[in-house]
C-alpha cells in the first residue's frame, strides 16, 4: 500500500506521541527503579554524582530492615487468601448464576456492586463494621475487638475487606467465560453420562483455559500491589506492612532513602513481570 | 426455513427454564445465593441506615435501635470533608484523563489495526503490559522527575509537575492508555478492510480515515471504556495520594484517608461520607450497566 509523504507522518505522530507518554512515564521508571537500586543517592544532587552500591540495598532490605519479611509475609497471606477463599468462591457463585439462568439479576447485580467502589472507600465502609467503640461486629457479639488496631488480627480484617470486592470481580469474569463456552459441549458431556461436577471440571473448566489464566494472573498482581486499603486504614503500619507501603513509605514519608525504596521497588517489578509475561502470552496468542 | 422453526429459540430457553420444576437443587441453590448476597449487602446496607441516624440518638439507644431518622449527617459530613472543593478536583483530574486516555488510545489501536506491521505486537504488548504493573514500582523515578520538571506558574502553583494536576492526570493516561489500546486495537481489527479501500480511492487521507470513519464506528467500545475508566480514575488513589502533597487539591478518593481523622469518633458521620463517595459510581454502574460489564469483559476475555 502507497501512502503519501503526509499520510506517512500522520502516522508516525499517532504511534510515536502515545508511545511517548507510556515510555517517559511507565517504561523508562521501570528501568530507572532498577538501575536506582544498585546506587547511593540524596535524591538532590546529579544523579552522576551518585555513588554504586551494588546490591547493598538488597542484602539490607532481608537482614536489617524490620518491616520486610513482615510485608513479604502479609504479601503472601493475602495472595493465599484471594487464591484460596475470594476466587474459588466468585467461580462458584458464576457457576450457580449461569446454570440457574432466570431470577439471578438481582443477585448479580448486588454483589457487584463493591467492585465499582475504590478499595480506599471500602476500607473506609468496613470501619463501620470494624469500629472498635461503635462497630456493628462488636455490637452483634458484644465483644471489644479492636478489628483494624490489633496487630494480630487486622491483616485479618483487611482481608475480609478486600475479598468483598475481588469475589465479585472473579464471579463476573467467569460469568462471561462461561457464556462462551459451546453449550453442545456439555450436551454432549450429559449424553454420554458424565455429571454435573464431572462435566464442570473435565469439560468447562479446561475450556476456559484463557479466562483462568486472567484470573491468576489478576489475583497475583492484585496481591502484590495492594496498598489503597491498608493506607487508609494506618498508611501500612501495625500489622498491615506490605511490600507497595514500604516502597511508599521510603519516598514520601519523614526521610526519603531513594535507593533502598528502589531495591524494594524493583523486586516488585520482577515478581509483577513474570505475570505479566504469563498474561500477554495467553492474551495476545491469537494475535500471532 | 423450517430448521429455524423446528429449533428452540434462544428465548424459548429461557422461557422453558423459568418454568423449570422447583427441585430441591435449585431451591438450594437460591437459599445459598439469597444468603451470600444478604451477607454481602450488609456493610452497605448498613451504612446508609447509619448515615441516616442521629448520632444522640444511636449514642444513647444503640445502632441495634429503631428512630433517630435525620438527614443532617449528610450536610454536616459535605462541610467537614469540603466535597464541594474535593469534587471538583475529581473532575479536573477525571475529565481531562478519561478524554485524553481515550484519544491516545484510539489512535494507537487505529495504526495496529490498520496496517499488519510486524512490529504491532510489540507495541501493543509493551502498552498492555504498562497497565499491570505495580504503580509503586515506577513511584521513586516518577516522583523525582516530577519533582524537576519545570512548568510555569500559571499552570501550577508549585512551578514542579509535582503538586500539581497535570502532574496526576498525565501519570493515569500513562498507564491507563495500554488497557484501552488493548480493547479498542481488537475492536478496530474487527472492521471490514473494505470500508479503508473505498476511502482510500475518494482520496481520504489517513486523518481523515481514522477521524471520519473508524472513530464513528467506535462508538459503543468508547462508550464502554469511558465508563469504565471515569470509574477507575475517580477510584484512583495512590497517585493522587503521594503526587499532590496539598491536601486541598485532593480528589475525593485520595482525601478518605484524611477523613477517618476528622469523622474519627462519629460513625454516623463516617457512613454519611462513605455514601457520599460512593455514589458517583453507583449511578453511574446503575445507569450504564451495560457499558460498564461488556467494558470488562471485552478488555479480558477478547468479547
Amino acid at each position: 500500500m502507497r501512502l503519501s509523504t503526509r499520510d506517512r507522518v500522520t502516522v508516525a505522530l499517532m504511534v510515536l506521541i502515545p508511545t511517548a507518554f507510556a515510555a517517559v512515564l511507565v517504561w523508562l521508571p521501570a528501568l530507572a527503579t532498577i538501575v536506582m537500586s544498585f546506587f547511593d543517592w540524596d535524591g538532590f544532587g546529579p544523579f552522576t554524582e551518585a555513588k554504586f552500591v551494588g546490591s547493598k540495598w538488597y542484602s539490607d532490605a532481608v537482614t536489617i530492615y524490620p518491616a520486610f519479611w513482615p510485608a513479604i509475609q502479609h504479601n503472601v497471606i493475602w495472595l493465599i487468601v484471594l487464591f484460596g477463599v475470594a476466587t474459588p468462591l466468585g467461580l462458584l457463585v458464576a457457576v450457580l448464576l449461569d446454570r440457574e439462568v432466570s431470577h439471578t439479576r438481582f443477585y448479580q447485580t448486588a454483589l457487584y456492586i463493591p467492585v465499582v467502589l475504590s478499595m480506599a472507600l471500602i476500607g473506609f465502609v468496613w470501619q463501620l463494621m470494624f469500629s472498635r467503640d461503635q462497630g456493628l461486629l462488636n455490637l452483634l457479639f458484644g465483644t471489644q475487638i479492636d478489628w483494624y488496631g490489633d496487630p494480630k488480627i487486622n491483616i485479618w480484617s483487611a482481608l475480609i475487606a478486600t475479598s468483598w470486592r475481588h469475589m465479585g470481580y472473579v464471579m463476573l469474569l467467569y460469568l462471561a467465560g462461561l457464556k462462551g463456552v459451546d453449550p453442545s459441549l456439555k450436551e454432549a458431556a450429559k449424553i454420554d453420562g458424565a455429571s454435573e461436577p464431572k462435566t464442570f471440571f473435565h469439560v468447562v473448566f479446561p475450556v476456559m483455559f484463557p479466562i483462568n489464566v486472567v484470573v491468576l494472573v489478576i489475583t497475583f498482581i492484585d496481591s502484590l500491589r495492594a496498598f489503597d486499603l491498608v493506607w487508609v486504614i494506618n498508611r501500612g503500619r501495625n500489622g498491615l506492612e506490605l511490600l507497595a507501603t514500604e516502597v511508599t513509605r521510603n519516598i514520601v514519608g519523614e526521610a526519603q532513602r531513594i535507593g533502598f525504596g528502589s531495591a524494594l521497588a524493583t523486586i516488585m517489578l520482577v515478581f509483577s513481570t513474570i505475570f505479566i509475561i504469563i498474561y500477554l502470552r495467553i492474551v495476545l496468542k491469537e494475535d500471532r | 426455513m423450517s430448521t429455524a422453526t423446528a429449533a428452540p429459540t434462544a428465548s424459548d430457553l429461557i422461557k422453558n427454564a423459568s418454568k423449570r420444576p422447583w427441585t430441591k437443587g435449585r431451591i438450594a441453590t437460591h437459599a445459598f445465593l439469597a444468603t451470600l448476597t444478604a451477607l454481602w449487602m450488609v456493610p452497605m446496607v448498613y451504612a446508609v441506615m447509619a448515615s441516616l441516624r442521629d448520632y444522640q440518638y444511636t449514642a444513647k439507644n444503640g445502632y441495634l435501635s429503631f428512630g433517630g431518622w435525620t438527614f443532617a449527617n449528610y450536610l454536616h459530613a459535605w462541610d467537614v470533608g469540603d466535597f464541594s472543593r474535593k469534587f471538583l478536583n475529581s473532575a479536573i483530574i477525571t475529565i481531562p484523563a478519561v478524554i485524553l486516555t481515550l484519544f491516545l488510545a484510539s489512535m494507537v489501536a487505529f495504526v495496529i489495526a490498520r496496517f499488519n506491521w510486524t512490529f504491532n505486537i510489540v507495541m501493543l504488548a509493551a502498552f498492555t503490559a504498562g497497565n499491570l504493573l505495580p504503580p509503586q514500582s515506577l513511584l521513586i523515578p516518577v516522583f523525582k522527575m516530577f519533582q524537576k520538571f519545570e512548568v510555569p506558574f500559571w499552570l501550577s502553583e508549585s512551578g514542579t509537575l509535582l503538586n500539581s494536576y497535570w502532574g496526576v492526570i498525565a501519570v493515569n493516561v500513562g498507564f491507563q492508555v495500554g488497557f484501552c489500546t488493548f480493547v479498542l486495537s481488537n475492536y478496530m481489527k474487527a472492521l471490514p478492510k473494505e470500508i479503508y479501500e473505498s476511502a482510500m480511492v475518494d482520496g481520504a487521507s489517513i486523518w481523515q480515515q481514522f477521524w471520519k470513519l473508524t472513530l464513528p464506528l467506535c462508538r459503543p467500545s468508547l462508550a464502554a471504556l469511558a465508563t469504565l475508566e471515569v470509574t477507575w480514575i475517580y477510584n484512583e488513589f495512590f497517585w493522587a495520594t503521594v503526587l499532590l502533597q496539598n491536601g486541598d487539591m485532593f480528589p475525593v478518593t485520595s482525601s478518605l484517608t484524611n477523613l477517618s481523622g476528622s469523622f474519627f469518633t462519629d460513625n454516623n458521620l463516617v457512613a454519611a461520607g462513605s455514601v457520599i463517595v460512593a455514589l458517583p459510581t453507583i449511578i453511574i454502574y446503575f445507569l450504564l450497566q451495560k457499558h460498564f460489564v461488556s467494558g470488562l469483559t471485552l478488555g479480558a476475555t477478547k468479547g
